[in-house]
Order: C-alpha cells, then sequence, then structure tokens
C-alpha cells in the first residue's frame, strides 16, 4: 500500500561459474540512480548473506544494502562517494568458493538489461561515477526562455530539487507563522514518507510536525476543523491517491464551509503531497486528480513543475486564507531547477508561466507533464515549428487571459496533460479557448491525455498508458497542419 | 458513577447521585425557559414548513431539548460547539439570535449565513458555533479539529461534538476517537441517541447498542445518560469537562434521549407506534419534567405562565422577522465563495 517497501538486493550470476555481480539496486518505484555513500566491507572480506555490505543514499534516504549470496568481496567496482550510479549498474562481484580475481575478468562487464520502455536514463550506461548532482538536469531549454517577472533582475540563483523547495517553503512559513503546522503520515519522525519534511520536525517539534494513524479522512476532517478554529494546517497526504478516503471532508467540509456560513467561516488549509502518475505502482498509486479538485468552487488547486514554482506556490498557498489542493509530483520530487535566492519567494496563485517564448503553436501543460512538452518544443524546433509553452502552475483559478493571449499570437494550442481525456483539464482548456478565442484560432484545439484507462502496471503499457513526446509533436504538427 | 475518575472506561449515571442531580430553583427556571424556546421555535418551524415558508430539509429537535440546555450550562467562554443537521436547538442554546436562525430556514438575507446554508448549514462565529454540517458524522472529525486547535494554543477550552445513534456507526467518528484519545484532545463526544437512524431503530442498525461503550477500544471513558432530565445531563457534563480540562483526553457522553417529530419533514415515521412517542411524550418529557418540580416546589404559576408568554413572543417576533425579511440580492450568489 505505501511506498518505500523493504529494499530489495540484486545479484546477477551470469553462469555458474562466474563471480557474482552485485548491482546498484533500486530501492524505490522512481529510483534511477543513486549515490554510493559507504562500503562496509572490502575486497577480500568474506561475505554471508544478510550481511550489509554497502550504504546506498537514494533521494529519499540511506539504506543498508544486505548481500543474499555467501563468498568473498571480489573487487569494488565503484568506489564510496560515487554520486548518481544508475540502476542496475554492477559495484561490486563476489566470488563462491573456488573462485579467484583472476576469474574477474571472465564477468561480463554489463548485464544485459531488461527492454526498457522508457528514455529514462539507460542501465547500460557506463558503470563509471555520473556527472555530480548539482550539474543535474536544470529543466527550460534557455534560449527561448521568456523573462519571470517574479524574479527581479540579476537575482543570484541556486541549484535545488523540487524536494528540497518544497521543504524550504514548509520551513519558512512555520518560522513566519506559528499557525502554521503540518500533519500527515510519516511527516515526522519518519521525515516525510518522500522526504518533504526533512529536519522539520528537529526544528519545529512534535507540537507543530504531527504524525497521524493511516487515517485519511479523519485526519483531513481534523485539519479541517483546526484551519475552522483559525489554525493553518498543511495536511500532507502520503500521496493523493489515499485523499479519496478524505475527499468529503475537502469538498463538503474544506471548500463550501465558506458559503454556507455566509462568509463567517472559512478554512486556510492546505492539502498536499505526490499526485498522478508514479513509476510502476500500478492503478490505484497513479492517479491525477487535477480535473477532480479543479471542478469544485472554494478550492485552489496548484500544480507546479519547477523548483522555483514549488517553492513559490506552496508558500502563498500556506498564506491563502482559502483551501489549497497542491499537487505535487513524484516523479519531479528528485529533479533540480534554478531556485531565486531570495529572503521571501512568493508567488501569485492563478499566473500562468510562459516557460519558453514561440510564435508558432501553443503549447499548454503543467506539472510533470510539462517534461514530455518541453521535449517536444525542442524536437519541433528542429522542424522549423516555434512552439510556445505554457506552464499553466495553477488549475485554478485558471489564467485563461495567458492562454487567450498566446493563442492570438500563434492561433493553435495543444493541451498536455497526465489525467484522462474525458472531463479532464484539456477539456476545460479547449472549452474556454473555444468561447473566449475561437476567432483566433486557425485549427480546433488538440488534446493529449493519459489513455482513458486505468494506470497498468507492465512497463511498456504504462509508458502506453501517459503521454508522449511523439504524441505532443504529432498533435502540434497536425494543428498546424503539417 | 462516583469519583468522577471511571478507570472501568463506562459508568452508568442514570441512578448515581440523586442529590447531585438538584438545581436550585434559577437553575430550574432558567432550564425551563432554554428548553421552550427550543420546542416552540421547533413547532413554529414547523408550521411554516408546513405554508412553504421554509423549504427543504428540516430536522426538528422536538422531545430532544434537556440534551444541549444541560451542557450548554457547564460550558465557558470560548467553548466550542459542533452538530450535524438537527441543530436549531444547539443554536438556541448557544444563544444565536432566534430571528437569525428563522431567517436562514426561510432563506433570507438577515439569516445566519445570509441564506445561503439553510436549516443544515448555520455557524456563527460569535456564539462559537461551528455548524451546522449536513453529511452524517462530518463533523465529529471536525469537532476533533476544534479540540486540536485548542491544546495547540493550550487556551484552556473544551470543544463539544453532538451526533447522532446513526453517525456513531460511521468510521470517521472512530478515526477520531483514535486520534483524540492518542493526542489527548479535549473534546466531549455527545451521542445523541433518539432510537432512530432516520427509520432505523438501534437495535436494528448497531451491534452494540450502549453507545457509551463505544470508545471503549480506545480507553474513552462514556457515560449512559439520562437524556430526558436536564439536571442529569447537566452533571454528566460537568464530569464530562472537567475530564477534558484537566488534560485527560475525550469523554463520551450516550445521551439517551427521544425526538418526537420524524426524522425530517417529510418523514411519515411508519417505523414506529403511535404510542411508543405518546408514552414518551407523557412519561418523560424533559420540560414537563421541570415544570412539575417547580410546581411541586410551590413556584409561582404566574411566573411559569410569564415565561411561557415571553418564548411565544420571542417566537413569534423570529417568525414574523423571517417571513419579511427579503431574499438575498442576487449578487450574494457568487459572493463568499472565495476569501
Amino acid at each position: 500500500m505505501h511506498p518505500n517497501s523493504t529494499p530489495t538486493f540484486t545479484v546477477k550470476r551470469e553462469q555458474q561459474t562466474m563471480p557474482i555481480q552485485v548491482l546498484m539496486p533500486a530501492l524505490s518505484p522512481t529510483m534511477e540512480k543513486g549515490n554510493l555513500a559507504k562500503w562496509l566491507k572490502k575486497e577480500g572480506d568474506t561475505i554471508k548473506s544478510g550481511d550489509v555490505i554497502a550504504e546506498i543514499e537514494t533521494d529519499k534516504a540511506t539504506m543498508e544494502v544486505e548481500a543474499t549470496d555467501e563468498g568473498t568481496l571480489g573487487k569494488i567496482l565503484v568506489p564510496e562517494g560515487t554520486a548518481d550510479v544508475a540502476v542496475n549498474t554492477p559495484i561490486a562481484t563476489i566470488l563462491a568458493d573456488g573462485e579467484s580475481a583472476a576469474d574477474l575478468g571472465k564477468a561480463p562487464a554489463v548485464p544485459a538489461p531488461a527492454p526498457k520502455a522508457d528514455a529514462a536514463p539507460s542501465p547500460a550506461a557506463a558503470p563509471a561515477p555520473a556527472a555530480p548532482k548539482s550539474d543535474a538536469a536544470p529543466a527550460a531549454p534557455a534560449s527561448h526562455a521568456a523573462p519571470d517577472p517574479d524574479i527581479p533582475p540579476g537575482t543570484e540563483m541556486v541549484t535545488m530539487t523540487v524536494r528540497d523547495a518544497l521543504r524550504d517553503a514548509i520551513a519558512e512559513e512555520m518560522r513566519r507563522d506559528d499557525d502554521v503546522f503540518i500533519m500527515g503520515e510519516e511527516v515526522a519522525e519518519y521525515q516525510g514518507a518522500y522526504k518533504i519534511t526533512q529536519g522539520i520536525l528537529q526544528e519545529f517539534s512534535a507540537r507543530r510536525v504531527i504524525d497521524t494513524p493511516i487515517t485519511e479522512h479523519g485526519f483531513a476532517g481534523v485539519g479541517v476543523g483546526a484551519a475552522m478554529a483559525g489554525l493553518k494546517p498543511i495536511v500532507e497526504f502520503m500521496t493523493f491517491n489515499f485523499a479519496m478516503q478524505a475527499i468529503d471532508q475537502i469538498v463538503n467540509s474544506a471548500a463550501k464551509t465558506l458559503y454556507m456560513s455566509g462568509g463567517q467561516m472559512g478554512c486556510s488549509i492546505v492539502f498536499r503531497g505526490p499526485n498522478g502518475s508514479a513509476a510502476r505502482v500500478a492503478a490505484q498509486h497513479s492517479q491525477d486528480y487535477a480535473a477532480w479538485y479543479s471542478q469544485v468552487p472554494g478550492l485552489k488547486v496548484i500544480a507546479p513543475y519547477s523548483a522555483a514554482d514549488a517553492k513559490g506556490l506552496l508558500k502563498a498557498a500556506i498564506r491563502d486564507p482559502n483551501p489549497v489542493i497542491f499537487l505535487e509530483h513524484e516523479i519531479l520530487y528528485g529533479q533540480s531547477f534554478e531556485v531565486p535566492k531570495l529572503d521571501d519567494y512568493v508567488l501569485p496563485i492563478g499566473k500562468a508561466r510562459i516557460a519558453r517564448v514561440g510564435q508558432h503553436v501553443t503549447l499548454i501543460s503543467w506539472s510533470h507533464a510539462m517534461t514530455w512538452t518541453l521535449k517536444a518544443a525542442e524536437e519541433l524546433a528542429k522542424e522549423g515549428i516555434d512552439a510556445e509553452v505554457i506552464d499553466l502552475r495553477t488549475i485554478r483559478p485558471m489564467d485563461t487571459e495567458t492562454l487567450i493571449a498566446s493563442v492570438q499570437k500563434t492561433g493553435r494550442a495543444v493541451v498536455v496533460e497526465e489525467g484522462w481525456q474525458q472531463s479532464g483539464v484539456g477539456s476545460e482548456i479547449a472549452a474556454r479557448l473555444m468561447e473566449h478565442a475561437f476567432d483566433y484560432l486557425d485549427a480546433p484545439v488538440a488534446r493529449v491525455s493519459g489513455k482513458d484507462v486505468p494506470m497498468p502496471y507492465a512497463a511498456n503499457l504504462e509508458k502506453l498508458a501517459l503521454p508522449t513526446v511523439e504524441e505532443v509533436v504529432a498533435a502540434a504538427k497536425a494543428v498546424s497542419y503539417r | 458513577m462516583s469519583s468522577g475518575k471511571p478507570s472501568a472506561a463506562v459508568t452508568k449515571s442514570a441512578s448515581a447521585g440523586v442529590a447531585k442531580l438538584e438545581f436550585t430553583k434559577e437553575q430550574e427556571f432558567t432550564a425551563l425557559r432554554d428548553m421552550l424556546l427550543i420546542r416552540r421555535f421547533e413547532e413554529k418551524a414547523g408550521q411554516l414548513y408546513g405554508m412553504g415558508a421554509i423549504g427543504g430539509f428540516c430536522h426538528l429537535y422536538i422531545g430532544q431539548e434537556a440534551v444541549v440546555t444541560g451542557i450548554q450550562m457547564v460550558l465557558k467562554p470560548g467553548d466550542q460547539i459542533i452538530t450535524g443537521y438537527r441543530d436549531h436547538g444547539h443554536m438556541l442554546a448557544t444563544g444565536m439570535d432566534p430571528k437569525g436562525v428563522m431567517a436562514e430556514l426561510t432563506g433570507r438575507r438577515h439569516g445566519y449565513s445570509k441564506g445561503k446554508g439553510g436549516s443544515m448549514h448555520m455557524f456563527s462565529k460569535e456564539k462559537n458555533f461551528y455548524g451546522g454540517h449536513g453529511i452524517v458524522g462530518a463533523q465529529v472529525p471536525l469537532g476533533t479539529g476544534l479540540a486540536f486547535a485548542n491544546r495547540y494554543r493550550s487556551n484552556g477550552n473544551i470543544s463539544v461534538a453532538y451526533f447522532g445513534d446513526g453517525a456513531a456507526n460511521q468510521g470517521q467518528v472512530y478515526e477520531s476517537f483514535n486520534m483524540a484519545e492518542l493526542w489527548k484532545l479535549p473534546i466531549i463526544y455527545v451521542i445523541e441517541n433518539n432510537r432512530y437512524a432516520m427509520g432505523t431503530s438501534v437495535t436494528r442498525s448497531s451491534a452494540q447498542t450502549d453507545f457509551s461503550k463505544r470508545g471503549i477500544a480506545f480507553n474513552i471513558p462514556g457515560e449512559q445518560v439520562d437524556g430526558m432530565d436536564v439536571r442529569a445531563v447537566k452533571a454528566a457534563a460537568e464530569r464530562a469537562a472537567a475530564w477534558c480540562r484537566e488534560g485527560k483526553g475525550p469523554y463520551i457522553l450516550e445521551m439517551q434521549t427521544y425526538r418526537y417529530r420524524g426524522h425530517s419533514m417529510s418523514d411519515p415515521a411508519k417505523y414506529r407506534t403511535r404510542e411508543e412517542v405518546e408514552k414518551v411524550r407523557h412519561d418523560q418529557d424533559p420540560i414537563e419534567q421541570v415544570r412539575k418540580r417547580l410546581l411541586d416546589a410551590k413556584a409561582d404559576e404566574a411566573e411559569l405562565k410569564k415565561i411561557d408568554a415571553e418564548v411565544r413572543e420571542i417566537v413569534n417576533e423570529a417568525a414574523d422577522f423571517a417571513q419579511h425579511d427579503p431574499e438575498p440580492d442576487a449578487s450574494e450568489l457568487y459572493t463568499d465563495i472565495y476569501r
């Protein structure tokens, strides 16, 4: 049910006579690489099954790796301190009885990877250490980036993961206002199931950082009640999939009370957590709720993509006097972006951001779907189509003005979302553009969305169920009649 | 209950400490007046419903008046109250203006929610009344959240969450019990057992019909209380409130009560006999009990009549106001969605 199941550790014995290869283990559904923090055994040490041989740092936690085979630690292939070792990279060999270090040469250098569906870093990549963490993937292509009106020119930028940006936002707001507290499953002592609340308990104590039982309906209601009494709760759902248990309290109690009380009693509360597709966790743990919540008057719905937006918008959400649904994305947590180094970086809710300036077609997206959209824009550029990419950032209230202004320029629009198409956010955007920008449209608005199926488990089917860069490119060409 | 410290989690107060139940004459008069106000108000609401002045669902509190009246007597400024949809009595007990309540029932602009909430959704920040909730059981975690806020602020206040025997079967009630005891939250859970969850009797809906025992799994003490005797209600509420204010966590009071009217105005009440209702009304009526005690104590009959007249006057004024107050301005459709 919940993430972070017991770590498993893989060895690969290519042939009976070959040394056993110890592979970099995948320690979470979304882990693609990790840091080899420490070797606890050295070459030549005898190893028994169950011995802890190394410590691996994922973006969520440091985990111990246990041996499942017996023998002698032959050669350490990846020295300790190496960052960003791809999953399935051989990190050491274990020699069985009768084998010697001389046998090492016989070991195949690289295990045959299972045919992998994704464009994710290939496990066949060299076992050599990857680039230092801080250089990892800033997102938007710089050449077409629009100047961000919310960041003063000359502001120093720091590279930061979405995870750290969210944590900083929470910590800054808790420092600023004693009425702000955070509650949820594993937010305190465990430091967050996805490590968003790392260090928060230590700084703010158990009074303000509250581990709840696994009881979403109940603690969502407790949060709303506390908010009605004037506190400003941040309610973390381990994932929004579990918030289905709590949706009555979110919709019927949080969203409607201000109206039903004639304006007397509202509730300043943030419901936050990962939303949308995770990786290989199948239908019940992989679903996009943006459209669900966006239908409800009384709620605000935010779904940031970049770390800067995650920080600036979460701070805004915590200060907002209304209930805010803050949809994060597990796959983005570990990704790094440039974040302005400002003492108090608060973004306006309800403003889209032009992530890439273009002339020919408007691509509209948000959250993790921005990844495909930005890549598609690069592909389109190679074919001479200059796409404008809009990161919606807030789903409700929706920045229709920015969308219309862009379509007035390009005459074409494609919406890219992870969620299902029927009654999706993309459908709403298409309708608004039809209503308000019909005369500017040179083609019907196209929608690229998650397929109309529950999320499958199999890697290839999962990839098929989600939008792809190719689909976005094809849709952009179709609306451009190319 | 003798010690005030129920060790076995559940105690019964029904026959205990009769001497402690005695009210002063002044308290009797206060209780009589408060209960009468609720009864006459509800009778008038029923009448207005019949005339079509009140729409939708309308759940009357007639028969259960002693519960909110007795509990309100022990609350202090800043203590919070929250309940479900059978909420008119609770609002009047907190001192909310009968005109504002009635005008909300008729959907008018000076109703407590500007006519946008109706019978089931009314609030008063001023009187610490947190609704008025239409989803059965939802008020229980919300009330627990109010208690959470009191503990967070260490302000010494408690919250009271009222719910019925029907709501007592909702899962979120037990999620709340667990957290309230785990975190020692100052909340009294008042289960108003009026014997019927809409048309389903307690025996047909509940495996454990002693609702005071519903907290046993969480180590929450509970009492069964004669909810038709305002003195018993007050005495039990005093124990519960003391428990909460001492930081010992939540407390459950099962109020054994009865509603004379249907579940809502549209309920034909075929699930019970007329004789059953008449018997309770005759033998146990909470208002008649007080009136009889006062008369037995040779209270001035003129004073009783004066109270009757005053209450009728208040209710008639409220009804008059609620029928003449204009409907909300059309512009109110789009206000109070965000702030």
